[in-house]
Order: C-alpha cells, then structure tokens, then sequence
C-alpha cells in the first residue's frame, strides 16, 4: 500500500469527493490563491498547508472559492449554501479563528435543524489546523475542539494519522449534520499507509493502536502519537496499554473506552488542551459515572497547564503533554 | 402609476394587513401572560417586507431578523403554523422548538428568522452562493435594520457578496432604534445607505411606510441581482409601532410619537389612499379582505391556545440527523 503524508491523504480525500458530487465546493482564505496577484497564478498556493492543492486545476475556479479575511461571512456563506443544497467544505486555516465566527458556528449552523424542528439541513465541513509545536504561539496553536466539542448539533472529528484522516474527511463530507474537522498541525507531514481509493470511516468508533492489560490510555489527535511512544517505551517494564483513539469526540465511543477499563481498571486520559473543562475531565466523568466499579487506581489526566500556549520553542515544548509526562501518569496508576 | 394589476395589489394589500392584524393580536395575547419568551413586533413596517417580497418566489431565499413575523408572512409563510409556533405548539412551524425569534419554512425559501442582531446576512450571502454555483435565476435576500448595520458581520457579508459576485440583496430598515437606543446614537455617520454604498454596491432608497415606493425600489434592487451585477441594497426607513419587544415600556420614546406615527405614516392607510388617488379600485374592494384577515388571525389564535403541546421525549429529537 503507498505511504502517504496527512496533506496528500486529506487532499485525496477533497479529490474524491469533488468528483463524486458536484455540489461539494471549498470556500475560505487561500484555497486556491494568488486571485488577484500580480503573478495571476491562480491556484498556486491550494490553501496554506496545501490541503486543497490541485483543487481549481482539476475542477474550475467555481468549486474553489477564495474569500477575504472574513470567518464569519465565511461559515456563514458555507451555513446558507449547505442550508440551500449545496455541500460546502468551509476552511477557516487556524482552529483558533472559531473565536472570529463562534456566532455562526454555535448559534446558527449547529442549531439550524433543532431551532426549525428538524425540517431543515446543514451538510457543512468547516476545516482547521490545530494544535501546537510550530511555536505558533498563543493565538495560531489552540486546540479548540474540546470547547466546540460542548455544542450540541455538531459533530467533531480530530484524527491522529493520514489513514484516518482520509476516511475520517470523506465521512464528513458525506455527512448530513454539520462537521468541524480539526487537522494536528504536526500531522500533516507524517505518513502512514494510505489506499488510493475512496473509503469511509464512520463516526462514533474509536480505534485501538495498542492492546495491553495493564491501563487504559484515551488520547486525541497528534498526542494519539505521544500516547503510543509512552506505551512503547514501558515495555522494558513489563507494562502493556490499551490505547484509544477515539476519532471523533461528538459523537464519541463510550463503548470502547468502559469495555477496556473493565478490563484494565485504570484510564489515563491525555489532551494537549488545558485542562479545565475539557475533554480529559469529560472522559474522567463519564467512566466516573458509568465504570467506577471497574477502577482500582485514581483516573488520571494528562494536559497542557492552564496557561496560553507559549512562543519559545523550549517553553512550548514544556507546555505540551510529552511521552514522559504520560509514562509517568501511567506508572502512577499501577503503584 | 403603478404596473401592478388589481390582483397583483390586493395579493400584496393582504400580505400587508395579515401582518398588521397578526401582531396587533400579538401585542394583546402576550399582555395576558398566555405567549413564552420574547417577541418582536413588525408592526407598522409591512409595507417594506411585502414590498420586498412580493418579488420573490419560493425558490428565492430570504433571512430575517428576529423581528421576522412580518418578513416571513410577506414570503408566504404558513399563518396558523405561524401562530401554533409562538404558543409554543408541536404542530406549529418548527414544532414549537424555535419560537418567534427562529421561524422557518426551508421548502418556502424562508432559512430562518435569527434571533441574533447581525447573523443572517452573511447566511444569505451562501444562499445566494448556491444560487450562483446551481446557475437557477433564484437571488437571496437578508433583512436588516439600523441595529444590525453596526454588526461586522453586514459589512463582512457585503463585503464577500461584492468579492464573490453573487445575486444577494441587503434590505436595510431603518426603523429609528437599535432595540432601546435611537439610530441617531448609535451608528457613527447616520447614513446607513452611504456606508452600505461605499462597499459598491447599487442603493436603492424607498419610503418605508409606502408600499409602492419600495416595491418599485425592490424591483430595480432584485433586478439588478437576479440578472447576474452581484448584490445590491434597498434602503427603507420606518419607524416601528411597538417596543423593540413586547412588556418594553418604552421610555426612550417621546410620548405621542407612536400616536402620530399610527396618524401619518400607516402603509395600510397610504395604500388605501394611492388606490383610490390613482383610480385603480374601489378602496372598498379591500374591506372584504380586512374581514377574510380578521377571520384567519382568529381562526389562528383559537387553534393555537388548544394546539397539542410537546412531551420531554420531544426535547430530544432533532439535534442531529443522525448521531
């Protein structure tokens, strides 16, 4: 099978779809690029990660439509097309930028179907990076899924590898309620096994790259990696994991998350978002709730510190949760 | 002279006086404490919602405000469902979960009204996107008000409808206040139409307690859009009758300034009068519709007060298509 980066997964998956359903458009800041310009290159820039590279070469300029700076009109405009038949995929480049058009996600297209009494639909994907290490700094390197995770009427997908991303942007595009697809910044580059056909990898299942007994691990986007080199690393102690990764964070797997603790007795929960009101203690709760005849150790919980997200690369490096910092969470259950 | 037939006029005269008697009814069923949550009313501004929308279809799309009964009565909304809706009713439009600030008939090209000051233009602006990419002759407008002209999100939207091209067209009313605040405080350059203008777009003024007036300034502004020159504005200014909601006492306003108002600047009164002026009918002709509104609004009322009401299962449903 050829081995693909995130980038060329997510751009085949935009592929596939376009030529599968004319009504599936790209609409955000530089998707295609250089409209305008003095090169009059248009098309030369496919979105600032190149996700939507090749786009208004293969498909014409009005399926790839590039728009101001403009979040808001921009959701919005994605929220009245899918609102009208249409199926918009709305980039807004940084998951931090839902601060600029919070209004249209949560107001308006997560609640367009409850507020109308289920007579309306919004098939909407709104596309974003996340997350930090690319010393982004505090307003370029949140994760942001985890309070857009709170909203009832949305649906959040945050994959940790460019097989599932794929999947996980084709189901979305499908989809008839509305998506936020959060992209890890740090994945784009990092390849894995990806089929160059079309294929569908449905919401509300987690998958499990590791299988042990000893704890269980539930980690999300890129910190699935970090997860899976904490577990690795205990093997010389004789200590094996379940990891989990539950891929979409709403709807999510309880399923899997309460089968493995039953099995293990101890949950480590890892997310490199702060830790208060977020998806760590939301998990913690839940297995709380529904699992706590299962537990024999303390759940524990593996976050950022309730801070910004840091510029230098050192203090950046220490704000996110590390293999180490997850090691230990997970040695702490078994004392 | 107008171009419309005696149909065409008695079609628009009903649109008008069904909302005038809708929300007259309104302002008396909620002083008894029997109607739930905030309510809005039009009154007084029918002339520019009817004058609007008696040039679109249902194909053609609008977004109102959530002073949204009369724009949403003028696109042919379902009265009774209407009223079922705001008595909080199953059966009502959007089966009692939306209310008077979020009623919608998707297949009537309604996409909602929207409870928040500034949100649906630039919904509209993607409604007139897919009327663009379907290539369907079909244009999108939003309603909007002095209040909502001091939102980014209208000037993000009409930015992006100039940027992107498409057939969009923004109805600004002036109705003299941003909920308890006159427009005079609070827009900085009082000309709404100028700085609308200033994005390059097409303005077209109207006077918004005449009907005629903005059905004929709604005829160029849709024009415009439909035939594919990108997106335009129709400006009307029209004070309101009642509070910014209802139970609002009011006090920012001189006293008699509702009184002379309801004197001089009825759209209802300025038709009659137009009709007879211009020899086109017997303004009497319309008194058989005054009766035949009458007796639907309550009809409607009626209906509503025993309309079945939701059980908590019912809080449930519809958040996702599936999930």
């Amino acid at each position: 099978m050829p081995i693909k980066t995130t980038r060329d997964a997510l751009n085949e998956a935009l592929f596939h779809e376009f030529a599968r359903d004319e009504t599936v458009f790209v609409i955000g800041e530089d998707v295609a690029g250089g409209r305008g310009g003095s090169s009059g290159d248009v098309g030369c820039v496919g979105g600032i990660f190149g996700v939507t590279k090749g786009l208004v070469a293969e498909f014409g300029e009005h399926r790839v439509i590039d728009t101001p700076i403009s979040e808001a009109a921009i959701v919005g405009a994605a929220a009245g097309a899918a609102l009208s038949g249409m199926r918009p995929v709305a980039e807004i480049m940084f998951a931090d930028f839902f601060g600029v058009c919070l209004d249209q996600v949560m107001n308006q297209v997560a609640k367009f179907r409850y507020m109308f009494g289920g007579k309306s639909k919004c098939p909407l994907v709104i596309r974003c990076n996340t997350g930090g290490g690319y010393s982004a700094a505090a307003q370029h390197s949140q994760t942001m899924y985890q309070m857009m995770t709170a909203i009832p009427g949305l649906k959040v997908v945050v994959p940790s590898n460019a097989y599932d991303a794929k999947g996980l942007l084709i189901s979305a595009i499908r989809d008839d309620d509305p998506v936020l697809f959060f992209e890890h910044k740090l994945l784009y580059q990092s390849q894995c096994e990806v089929p160059d056909e079309a294929y569908a990898i449905p919401f509300g299942e987690a998958a499990m790259p590791r299988e042990g007994e000893h704890c269980t691990v539930v980690a999300f986007g890129q910190m699935v990696n970090v997860a899976a080199q904490a577990i690795d690393s205990l093997a010389a102690e004789g200590i094996t994991c379940d990891l989990i990764d539950p891929r979409t964070t709403s709807p999510l797997d309880e399923e899997t998350i309460l089968e493995s603790v039953e099995a293990t007795g101890r949950l480590v929960v890892v997310d490199e978002s702060p830790p208060r009101c977020g998806l760590t203690g939301d998990i913690a709760g839940m297995v709380a709730d529904k699992g706590f005849s299962s537990l024999r150790a303390p759940i524990k919980q593996v976050t950022a510190p309730h801070t910004p997200v840091p510029f230098a690369r050192e203090l950046e490096q220490s704000y996110l949760p590390s293999a180490e910092k997850i090691a230990a969470a997970i040695r702490e259950t078994l004392k | 002279m107008s171009t419309l037939n005696a149909d065409q006029l008695k079609h628009a005269y009903r649109r008008m006086k069904t909302i005038r008697e809708f929300e007259e009814r309104l302002h008396v069923e909620i002083a008894t404490g029997k109607i739930a949550g905030f309510t809005h009313l039009y009154s007084g501004q029918e002339a520019i919602a009817v004058g609007v929308c008696e040039h679109l279809s249902d194909a053609d799309a609008i977004v109102s405000t959530h002073r949204g009964h009369g724009h949403c009565i003028a696109k042919g909304a379902d009265v009774p469902m209407m009223m079922k809706e705001i008595w909080g009713s199953t059966e009502g439009t959007c089966n009692g979960k939306g209310g008077s600030m979020h009623i919608a008939e998707i297949d009537r090209g309604i996409l909602g009204a929207n409870g928040i000051v500034g949100g649906g233009p630039p919904i509209a602006v993607g409604a007139a996107l897919a009327s663009k990419l379907k290539n369907n002759n079909t244009v999108a407008v939003s309603f909007g008000g002095d209040g909502s002209s001091n939102q980014g999100t209208t000037f993000e939207a009409m930015n992006m409808a100039v940027c992107l091209k498409v057939p969009k067209v923004f109805v600004m009313e002036n109705n003299g206040y941003s909920e308890n605040t006159g427009a005079s405080y609070s827009s900085g350059g009082i000309d709404i139409a100028a700085r609308a203008a200033s994005f390059g777009m097409p303005v077209f003024k109207a006077d918004g307690a005449d009907f005629f007036s903005v059905y004929e300034a709604s005829e160029k502004a849709i024009a415009h859009s439909r035939s594919g020159n990108g997106p335009s504005i129709i400006y009307a200014t029209m004070m309101r009758y009642f509070g910014h909601f209802e139970g609002d006492p009011q006090l920012y306003r001189a006293k008699g300034e509702v009184e002379e108002l309801r004197k001089t600047s009825d759209c209802l009164q300025i038709f009659r009068k137009t009709i007879t002026d211009q020899g086109l009918f017997e303004s009497t002709e319309l008194d058989s519709i005054d009766d035949q509104v009458m007796t639907l609004i309550e009809e409607s009322v009626e209906a509503a007060m025993v309309a079945p009401r939701g059980t908590p299962d019912d809080v449930l449903t519809d958040v996702y298509i599936n999930y």
